[in-house]
């Protein structure tokens, strides 16, 4: 059963957090966030706010410079390999997808099951089929990701990141730089997740995205944060956002919209 | 004189000089000590931790990592096995060449098979076959790390919960320590067999029998244990230096080239002295 709406995943307490090439410079100061089970977060900001150092610092993957940080009850970042069970719950998609260029997508895919379940390509080949085919990544599977488009190796990251099956997943800015088609194909595939897909059994997934244009994510995602002035400000409606006068908001609002 | 003095100070060769020469010796040569130091630190904690991971993780994830192993290790191996037995043909035609235009001169052809030994098998043939594999493997590997980790693949395997020291170095370093070991035996074996056929060639009264017992009576235990371990330890300290310099700390892909050719030196080096302390060990014990 993944985490009921009360429930608390992820929890900071005034997490100062710093920039993942630079730790000694806090890009953004006394974070206070609790993101519960069955959650869809949407975070804006403008390019250089912090988006990406919040999802590394919540995917444990840089320790906050201040504050507690946990993930179900454990203090993060885990690194030790007795609490690796407790790691595995969240799921992160880079910006860009991040893939092992040594690898094809269906190698990549299928990396994290044959690490962590011990499985030869063999044992694993049905769970990464099912996935290569719900992703709409099977014409690409033998082909390594320097030879698909930067649209499909975004989804390449995601596809890797479900195989585990995590409780909580983070995806950073996954719509920037796509096509129309994938736009759609994204927010889709994001909304079933968080409805409840069948990879899951049917439960609701838990969300976190970012993003600098928070339009498409209206009536998708259920609670809204922003990032500025280095300070995560969390927003109770879509409704509270759109009165806001902020120069950022309007720019997170109304971003790419011709003027004139 | 003063004048004289003056012209020399501010001749293009000596203002050449003078910019290359540190501002202060004692400053420079600090630096470079602690940098040295730096650098030892660095490699020591680092064999350590893959040490440690290898002896932890042996079974951890062995469908994956096993084949990974294999791989490295014909990386490292089978696949230069044409161009060591190439080189294994030149080897053997230089010191016989050599030896044999000298040695019969002081009518001390029957020491064909010694020389062979001693400079096959106990300095030539791991020495060579490591500079090579440093060259074709190891050169390869910091490019290959250096670039994983400019492109942030050490992050998304860190994120999936994956040990890049267990995934990415602890098959280098094992495959290219066995990899290195079965060359070397290989070149040796080649080089030996390739040198009695440059004596032949140039009609050295020596009959096939005659090379190969003056080559059993040269060789001991000690020099089959002692090639064995210096060759793993080649391989182990060749794959641990050029892994460290693509991994172990944050690069941008224009600082990959620069690690290479650290990498490089300080994996010579480091072979050059634990070809030393091998010398010594060698005397010491015979």
């Amino acid at each position: 059963m993944k985490g009921g709406k009360s429930s608390p995943i992820l929890e900071m307490r005034g997490v100062d957090i710093g920039a993942l090439r630079d730790r000694s410079t806090v890009i953004l100061k006394n974070v206070n966030w609790t993101v519960a089970g069955g959650d869809f977060w949407v975070v804006g900001g403008v390019q250089g706010s912090g988006k990406t150092d919040l999802m590394m610092t919540a995917g444990g993957l840089i320790p906050p410079v201040s504050g507690s940080c946990q993930l179900l009850g454990e203090s993060m970042p885990i690194f030790e390999e007795g609490r690796l069970a407790a790691r595995l719950k969240i799921g992160l998609v880079f910006d860009g997808g991040q893939l092992l260029n040594h690898l094809t997508v269906a190698e990549n895919i299928a990396l994290p099951i044959r690490y962590h379940h011990n499985l030869s390509p063999a044992d694993a080949k049905a769970e990464v089929q099912r996935m290569l085919e719900m992703t709409g990544l099977a014409p690409w599977a033998d082909n390594t990701p320097g030879a698909i488009g930067r649209n499909w190796q975004q989804r390449v990251g995601l596809a890797r990141a479900l195989m585990l099956r995590p409780e909580i997943l983070l995806v950073d800015n996954p719509l920037g730089g796509l096509d129309l088609r994938h736009r759609s194909w994204w927010l889709n595939f994001l909304g079933e997740l968080s409805a409840g897909h069948d990879w899951f059994g049917g439960q609701p997934l838990t969300l976190v995205v970012t993003g600098d244009d928070l339009r498409p994510w209206r009536n998708r995602a259920k609670q809204i944060a922003l990032l500025k002035e280095r300070q995560f400000v969390e927003l109770g409606s879509w409704e509270q956002l759109e009165k806001m006068n902020d120069a950022s908001v309007v720019e997170l609002m109304t971003f790419g919209t011709p003027t004139g | 004189m003063q004048k004289g003095n003056a012209s020399t100070i501010e001749s293009p060769q000596v203002r050449l000089g003078l910019r290359l020469l540190p501002r202060s010796l004692t400053t420079y040569l600090g630096r470079k000590l602690f940098r040295f130091l730096l650098a030892i630190q660095g490699l020591g904690a680092f064999t350590l931790i893959t040490l440690g991971v290898m002896l932890t993780k042996f079974t951890t994830a062995r469908r994956l990592i096993h084949p990974l192993v294999v791989q490295q290790t014909s990386r490292s191996g089978l696949r230069l096995l044409p161009m060591f037995l190439f080189l294994a043909l030149a080897l053997g035609l230089v010191i016989i060449g050599q030896t044999v235009s000298w040695a019969t001169r002081f009518g001390a052809i029957n020491y064909l098979g010694t020389v062979m030994v001693i400079v096959v098998v106990r300095e030539l043939g791991p020495m060579i076959a490591a500079l090579l594999v440093l060259s074709r493997v190891g050169a390869a590997n910091v490019i290959e790390l250096g670039t994983a980790r400019a492109m942030g693949e050490v992050e998304a395997l860190e994120a999936l919960g994956i040990d890049p020291i267990h995934y990415l170095v602890v098959p280098r370093v094992v495959g290219m320590a066995i990899g290195l070991f079965s060359l070397t035996v290989y070149l040796i074996l080649g080089a030996l067999c390739s040198g009695y056929l440059w004596a032949f060639l140039q009609d050295v009264p020596l009959r096939p029998g005659d090379y190969f017992r003056q080559l059993a009576e040269s060789l001991s235990g000690l020099d089959f244990a002692l090639l064995g371990l210096k060759t793993l330890l080649f391989g182990f300290i060749i794959s641990i230096v050029t892994c460290y310099h693509g991994l172990a700390q944050p690069l941008r892909l224009e600082e990959v080239s620069f690690q290479t050719v650290r990498a490089i030196a300080q994996s010579v080096i480091a072979c050059v002295l634990l070809d030393a302390l091998f010398i010594v060990i060698y005397l010491t014990v015979s």
